[in-house]
Order: C-alpha cells, then structure tokens, then sequence
C-alpha cells in the first residue's frame, strides 16, 4: 500500500508537469528540424516543468530586437570576416548564425516552414530562394540602395523578396602534378574534355542534394546541353567521378592538396586554392562552353513578429562597404563588375556564364532534378564497389 | 480514509525518501529514455504530415537498392573490423596478461589512445598515410583507401581499446590448477590454449566481438571522412535527417541501426550472467611461467601494436601542424586558430564542448551512483528495482545516432500525438531544445550503461551487513550512504566521472543532430571542417580534445595512485 501511495505521488508529479490535454487543432504539430535554435536560452534553462505556449503565441508575444538568426550558405571564413562590420555598428545585438551547405541550411528552412526559426536568410542560392518563395516563405522588403542592384540578381516584383549581393560559377581545379604522375599532360579544358576515359577515377564533384555549387553546376549542364542530353552527359561524367562530396569547396581544396586530380567546384574557390598551392601544381578552369550559376541572395523570412534588426541587417548586407568586400572574394557583384578583368580570370567572368539561367523555372524542378540525380548516382555510385 | 491516514502516519520518512529517490531515477530513466524511444518507433510508422503509413516507409526503405546497398555495406565491414579489432585486442591481452614481458603498464596505455580522440582523427590519420598524396602511398604502400578499406581500419582502431579492456578483464579470471594439471600430463602449449585458455575466455570473447561489431556497426565518424561513395547507414541517416531533414525516414534507418545492437545487447546479458559462475572460488591465480620464444614473440608483438599507434597519433599530430599539405610543410600553429572556424565561433564551441563533458560527468555520475545504490543497495520495491536496472543498462543497445535522432523527434515536437487517438499533450520539454541541456542529458543517458554497471559491481563487493547493522542502530540510510558506501565506492565514482568526461567530450554521432546554432560544439565543428575540406584545421581540433582527454586521464591515474599508497600505509 505504501508502494502505492508513493507511486501515486509520483505520478502526480509528473502528470502535473504534463499540463494542458487538449484536442489536436487542424494545424499538424511543427516539424522538428536538425541543429537548430527554439526559444528563448535563459528561460529554457529554467524548470523544465514550465509549461510552453503554442510557438506561435509565444512568438507574438515578444520581439527580441537583441538577438538576429541569420541563416547562411556563405563561406565559413567570409562570413567572419564580412561580419566584423555589422557588429561593430550593432555592438549590442547578438547573432546566431547557422552555416551550412546550400541544400542543407534549404531543407533547414523548408523543414522549419510552419515555426521559422531563421530572422534573414543572407547569401543563399537564388534557386533555393525561389523554392521558399513558392512555397510562400518570404516576406516582400526593398533595402536602402535596392535600385543600385542589377535587375538579374534581384526579384521582379516592386519590393523584391529576394535581393542578390554576388553571384558565383562552375569551375574546376586541375592538379597537374597528380595527372603527370597517371601520365596525362593535358588540362582538360570543356565539359567535353572531361569525358575522355584517361580521367577514369581522377574527378571529385559536388553532390547536388547538399551543396549549391552541384546544383548549379548539374542545372547548368541541363540548360546548355538540354535535359536528354544533359543527363546522358552526366552518366557519361559518371563514370569518371570518384567521389561526389557532401560541399562545394571539399573537391578544389582536396583537388589541390592532390587526393584527386581535378575537383569541380565553384571560381573563388578554385582560383584561391589554386594560389595556395602555386601555378606549377595546380590551375583553376573556367569550363569553354560557358560556366553554370547562380545568384546568392538575402531575403527576410515570413513570420509573425517582424523585427527591425532583420531589416537593418538587410540594408548593411548590400551597402557600399559590404559590397567591396564581396567583390574581394566573387569579382561578379550585384551592383555590376568594375573594369578590367580579376585576378585570376582569363576573361570578364560575366561572358563566363550560361546565359540565360532561368532560376523560376529551375526552382520550379529543383526536387525533380534532384531525386533524378539521387537515383541515378547515389544508388549507382554505392553499387559501383 | 481513516485507514489510508493511518497508513500514511506509517510511512517513515526515510522510505519516503527512498522511494522519491528511486522514482526519481525511473521517471529521470523514463523521460529520457523511454519516450524519446518511444517517439522513434512512433515517426518510423508515420508519414511527414503525422498521418499513420505502417509498414509503409519500411517497405519504400527495402526496396531501395541504395539503402539496401547501405546495409550490406554496413554489415561487411562491421564484421570485417570487428574479426580484426577483435584478434588484435585477443593476442595482445594475452602477451600482457600470460606472458612475461616488460613495460606492460606502457603498453596498455598506448592501446587505450584511440577512445580518446573523435574517430574523425582516425580518418584524417589515415588520409595523410594512405591518400593519395600519402606518407606510406608515396612508399609503395598504397592501398584503395576510400571506402571500405578505410572505414575497415579505422573502426578495428576504434574498437581496440574497449575489445582490449573486455579481455584484458575476461584473462584476468583463470585457474592455474587447470595448467598445472594440463603440465603434468605433458599437454602441448597450442593444446593449452583450445582446451583451457579460450574456453576460459570464451564469455570475455563473445562480449568483445558483439561490443565491437555495434561500435563498428553504427559509428559515424570514420565513414564521414574516409567513407567515400561506399555508404554506410550511421552516414545515410545524417543524410536523410540532417541533409534532407527527412525525420520518419531517418526514423526507419534508426530502428535498422537498433536491430544488431539489441541482438548484441541480448547475447551479451545471457553470456554476463553465465560468466559469473564460470571461476570457482577456490581458484588459483595464474602463474606466469617465462618462455623465452613466445615472450619475444609476445613482446615483438606489442612492440607493433605501440609502433602502429604513435605513427597513427603522431601522423594526426604532424597533420594539424603543417601549412598545407603536402606542397608546404612549414610548421605552423595556425591551424589551432579557433577563432578562424566555425563561422568565428570555434573559442565557444571548444570551450562549450568542455563544459558538456563536465557536466555530464558529474550529473552522470551522481544519477548512474543513485540508480546504481537504489538497485543494489535497498530491499524494498522488488519490481520497480528491477525495471530501473533493465532501463539502466539498455543505453549500452542504443547507437548515438540513434540518441540523437530520438532526442530532436522529442524534444523538437511542441505537442505530442497520443498514438491511435486524435488527442495532444502539450510538451514541457520543448524548452530544452536547442539549449545546452539536451546535448547535456543526451550524453548522459547514450553513456549510461559502463558507469551504471562499474556502480553496481563496486557495490555488489560492499559487504550487505553495512545497512542492516546500521539500520539496527537506527542511523538513516542516508548517513550509511555518506560516511560508508561512497568513501568506500571513491575510486569507482572518479572511474565513472573520467568515463563520463572523456566520450562526452569525443562523441560526434549523438550531438550531430541536437545541436544548435547558439550551442556550437567542437566535435560537430569537425564534421564541417572536414566536409568543407578543410582537414589540417579539423585535425588540430582532434588534437585539442584528444590532449585535455590525456591531461584529465594523467590527473585520474595520479590519484589512483595516490589512494593506493594511502590504502597500503596501516
């Protein structure tokens, strides 16, 4: 009986933390999402019994103009270094960023749809802002100095939902040093070139589910050689491939340090690695029939409470000072390339380009592409040893 | 009423207590636990918008050959390392505990380094010796080292260690009578070892192979670095949940991944209770007799063992200290720089990942000792006892990927479906996602099961007459636990904390999926550096947790001995 008793409290405990039983409303409980932030830290540290609103009345009820989530693709050590400036002009805002590859921080925010946890999404793909926006996950907002950005890197609309701030290409880094060791003395310098079977095993590519440079770089093959084509070339490629990486950057830098002979990445990678490791070794290849691309672009988030340290973010993210220092790295900026040819490009990067990429219709397809892909080489790739 | 009155008077206050103590484990047990788990086998039968699918996403899993694929993969090379994790550990036990061989206590320390370091460490070793570019490829010693052969040799480091310590233990138990009998019929040494030693072994051995095969089985580290195209399911589930936020179908791949661990997890409980009565008390410790062929032999053979480790450390050592490898091998710190990774918040997650180790430890410490003490210790509440000691020692089942998966499916949902009702309960656990506390309780409970089991078997060997004495002289449990049992349990609890603190700080597989954006954590730091290619940086970030790992097990090892001498002096 004593047993009973005791059990009895302890289950009144725990039923008292279990508060509020109620009928399940039309709404499907929010889907849980990998690695990200919910709540506020310090009252989540409190009890654990504390009973938690709905997300969304919680979400009403206070605007914490202290803290911004920016939810970014943008290359770790950029956005260091592109940061400093915003948090010296809001020394007193507290930023989380999430950093991830594009199909990553894409599915992050697909899968975080009905409870957004991201305030701005800063320097991701415009295909992948195009999926948010059908998928009606943008809020329409015109920064300070929009008029300065080029009608190809922003939305159509009057107040655009997204705002491109750089744009970046499909490029390969050869490591000549590795290839004259399997007796080839050729760069390959085409798409076509890639195919030769002397490069059997050599290649490391991108996978389009996780990184945006695969995406562009496969979209960009569909657009320049149509889709029955494009996917035969890509079989062919296929066979060459040794390994589809999870990032866009993983094949260049591993392609420069010699683990694989060419690695299909994306300009301001390939050049920079490239540079590291001296012109004697390795070579960045701007492919001769023309470099897929794609658009990184900001865009505000659609939720219930708007805060205004989103919107100020969105003005400094295409300011002038901001704007050099993307120029720094990804010599094609919104606002138009300044004269004379980069450092590390043969030719104005912009003839560089497929033209057109039409990003609607590519975020349109972006899933089809990318189970198509998946099945293709994922499975095929596994069976392969 | 007057009689349930009357029964309360009769509750003492020092069983109310010991009942609150013990339901406090259970529920801490069944909330943690339990529902998590439970929370898994709910979305593996569920479709993405919460509607009932049944076997439905198994059945689109099976016939996938790519995920088909993925568990042949998996199968092969965690049987393939676990045969030669297994047969290393097996011959090097042996040379340490049966033969005559000098610096044993070295030995065994060099073949304990791998548990210190995140497996991505034994990846990124392994590229700078057998890559492309590598220092023993360059030597005419390549091999094709991206994919199964990789995977195969850093899981059979991996488990070294644990298959080590689980027959260094199951050696320890011989009789020498056997032997002695065994001589003076003239039985010949390779007889010895089929008839007497393995047998003796034979739970040790078993418990070892299915340890390792789930080490092997479901880890995540390795595969991600050196894993290539050849998929395994740890790596196919980060896909699904952390690539394609793909949670009931991560769901499917977690109760695949638990299916092998169970089966282990159930051998290895029915081989443990028949171990027990293996060794007679009246055995005699076994006398190491000098055989000058095989202790050389012996010795050569721990000699390469060492010689193996301190080129694979000190290769990950050279990694995180060169410029770019391999076109310029300047020395150089930079690559400890963490204020250069994770976005700029490399200091924070290093100095987050240290304080999460530490407080799993303590509070893992004091909940396995509780739960331990309340199962061993106390007589009454025969059922829940039992129950709290099934659940205590069922974490040892359960992969961390799995712990990680179950814990967002959890804690990430803000109301719960009552399963075949249209019913919701509100969650109070939703506050701790995203927080600091989740990778904390996370660790706790993937950790459980060795220190739980190292305080039962430390309080098992307390004699029994402790309580009753007390009990009879009216001292209050309470006052026997403080000043008796954990004095006496001391060396067990600082064991438990060091084990707690060490997988803590190492673990990848159980925090990669609860992480968040305001909680950075080292060891997921190194997934992405190493994902971006940025493998120098995600080698010196091994390193560092690999160093405090061996400053904190130096520290333990000095008051261990410190206690000894102490206990010997009268």
């Amino acid at each position: 009986m004593k047993k009973l008793i005791v059990t009895a409290c302890m289950l009144a405990m725990v039923m008292s933390t279990l508060t509020g039983c109620v009928k399940k409303t039309q709404e499907s409980p929010s889907e849980p999402a990998a690695g990200t932030v919910q709540g506020d830290e310090s009252a989540a540290q409190g009890e654990a019994s504390t009973t938690q609103l709905p997300a969304n009345e919680t979400q009403s009820a206070a605007v914490n103009e202290k803290e911004l989530n920016i939810y970014t693709a943008l290359e770790d050590e950029q956005v260091t270094d592109y940061l400093t400036e915003f948090k010296e002009q809001n020394p007193d805002v507290t930023i989380h960023i999430t950093r991830d590859s594009t199909g990553i921080i894409t599915s992050k925010l697909l899968a975080e749809k009905d409870n957004p946890i991201a305030d701005v999404v800063w320097g991701l793909s415009a295909t992948s802002l195009l999926v948010l926006k059908q998928n009606d996950m943008l809020e329409g907002y015109a920064p300070e100095g929009v008029d300065r950005i080029l009608p190809e890197f922003k939305d159509a609309a009057e107040v655009p939902d997204w705002v491109g701030i750089d744009a970046w290409e499909t490029a390969w880094l050869v490591n000549k040093e590795v290839l004259k060791s399997k007796g080839i003395d050729t760069v390959p310098a085409s798409y076509e070139d890639l195919l030769d079977p002397k490069y059997e095993g050599l290649i490391a590519m991108p996978n389009p589910a996780s990184s945006g440079t695969g995406l562009l770089t496969v979209n960009g093959i569909l657009q320049l050689m149509g889709e029955e084509k494009g996917w035969e070339y890509l079989d062919a490629l296929d066979k060459n491939v040794a390994v589809y990486t999870h990032s866009g950057s993983q094949p260049a830098k591993e392609a420069a340090s010699g683990e694989y002979g060419i690695g299909i990445s994306f300009g301001y990678r390939c050049i920079n690695s490239a540079s590291e490791v001296g012109p004697e070794i390795a070579e960045a290849v701007f492919p001769s029939e023309g470099s897929g691309w794609d658009v990184e672009a900001n865009a505000l988030i659609k939720k219930a409470d708007q805060k205004e340290i989103s919107k100020t973010f969105l003005d400094w993210a295409i300011s002038d000072n901001i704007m050099q220092k993307y120029a720094e790295n990804y010599p094609i900026v919104a606002i138009g390339v300044g004269s004379g040819v980069p450092e590390g490009y043969a030719q104005n990067p912009v003839d560089q380009l497929i033209k057109p990429m039409d990003f609607e219709n590519l975020a349109k397809n972006r899933e089809t592409t990318l189970d198509e892909w998946t099945l293709r080489y994922d499975a095929k790739s596994a069976q392969k040893e | 009423m007057k009689n349930l009155k009357r029964k309360l008077e009769n509750i003492s206050i020092e069983n109310f207590l010991k009942g609150l103590i013990l339901y406090s484990v259970l529920v801490f047990l069944i909330i943690f636990l339990v529902f998590p788990l439970g929370t898994l086998f709910v979305r593996a039968f569920q479709r993405p918008d919460g509607s009932p699918a049944g076997f439905e996403q198994f059945a689109r899993y099976f016939t996938n050959p790519a995920m088909l694929q993925s568990v042949g993969n998996t199968f092969f090379v965690a049987i393939v390392s676990t045969l030669v994790s297994v047969g290393l550990a097996f011959l090097f036990s042996y040379s340490l505990s049966r033969k005559n061989i000098r610096f044993k206590n070295f030995f065994r320390y060099i073949g304990m380094v791998p548990i210190f370091a995140p497996t991505m460490l034994l990846g990124i070793a392994l590229i700078y010796l057998f890559g492309n570019k590598g220092i023993l490829t360059a030597a005419g010693l390549g091999i094709p080292l991206y994919g199964k052969v990789g995977i195969i040799i850093a899981e059979s480091i991996y488990c070294f260690p644990v298959a080590t310590t689980i027959l260094m233990v199951a050696f320890s138990g011989a009789d020498n009578r056997l032997y002695e009998a065994a001589d003076s019929m003239g039985t010949s040494a390779w007889r010895k070892m089929i008839t007497i030693t393995i047998p003796n072994v034979k739970y040790g051995l078993i418990s070892a192979l299915f340890v390792s095969f789930t080490y092997s089985f479901t880890d995540f580290g390795a595969p991600s670095v050196v894993g290539g195209n050849y998929n395994v399911l740890a790596t196919d589930v980060y896909k699904q949940v952390v690539g394609q936020q793909n949670f009931n179908m991560g769901a499917v791949v977690g109760i695949v991944l638990l299916f092998p661990a169970v089966l282990s997890f159930a051998v290895d409980r029915i081989t443990s209770s028949k171990q027990n009565a293996s060794i007679s008390s009246k055995a005699v410790p076994y006398v190491i007799k000098p055989h000058k062929t095989s202790d050389r032999l012996a010795a050569g053979f721990c000699w390469l063992i060492t010689a193996a480790m301190l080129l694979f450390f000190g290769v990950a050592l050279f990694a995180s200290l060169i410029k770019l490898w391999p076109y310029n091998l300047t020395l150089t710190l930079k690559n400890y720089d963490l204020t250069r990774v994770a976005a700029g918040a490399g200091t924070a997650a290093f100095r987050n990942s240290v304080l999460i180790a530490l407080a799993a430890a303590a509070m893992g410490t004091v909940a396995c000792f509780l739960t331990a003490y309340m199962t061993e210790r106390i007589q009454k509440f025969p059922k829940t006892r039992k129950l709290t000691y099934f659940l205590g020692i069922t974490p040892l089942a359960i992969p961390g990927t799995v712990v990680g998966l179950s814990y967002i499916l959890f804690f990430n949902a803000s109301w719960f479906g009552i399963p075949f009702t249209s019913y919701a309960l509100q969650s109070p656990f939703y506050a701790l996602y995203g927080t600091i506390w989740i990778v904390i309780f996370a660790d706790i409970i993937h950790f459980f099961s060795v220190p739980f089991t190292t305080a039962v078997t430390s309080l098992k060997r307390l004699d029994k007459e402790f309580e009753t004495v007390s009990e009879s002289m009216g001292v209050p449990f309470y006052h026997t636990l403080g000043r008796v049992i954990i004095p006496l349990c001391l060396p067990a609890i600082i064991e438990m904390f060091v084990y707690y603190f060490v997988n803590a700080l190492v673990t990848v597989s159980a925090v990669v999926f609860i992480y968040s954006a305001r909680v950075p954590l080292a060891a997921v730091a190194i997934v992405n550096l190493e994902g971006a290619g940025d493998t120098a940086p995600a080698a010196a970030m091994c390193m560092l947790l690999l160093f405090i790992n061996l400053g904190v097990r130096l520290i333990y090892e000095a008051i261990r001995r410190h206690q000894e001498k102490k206990g010997q002096r009268p």
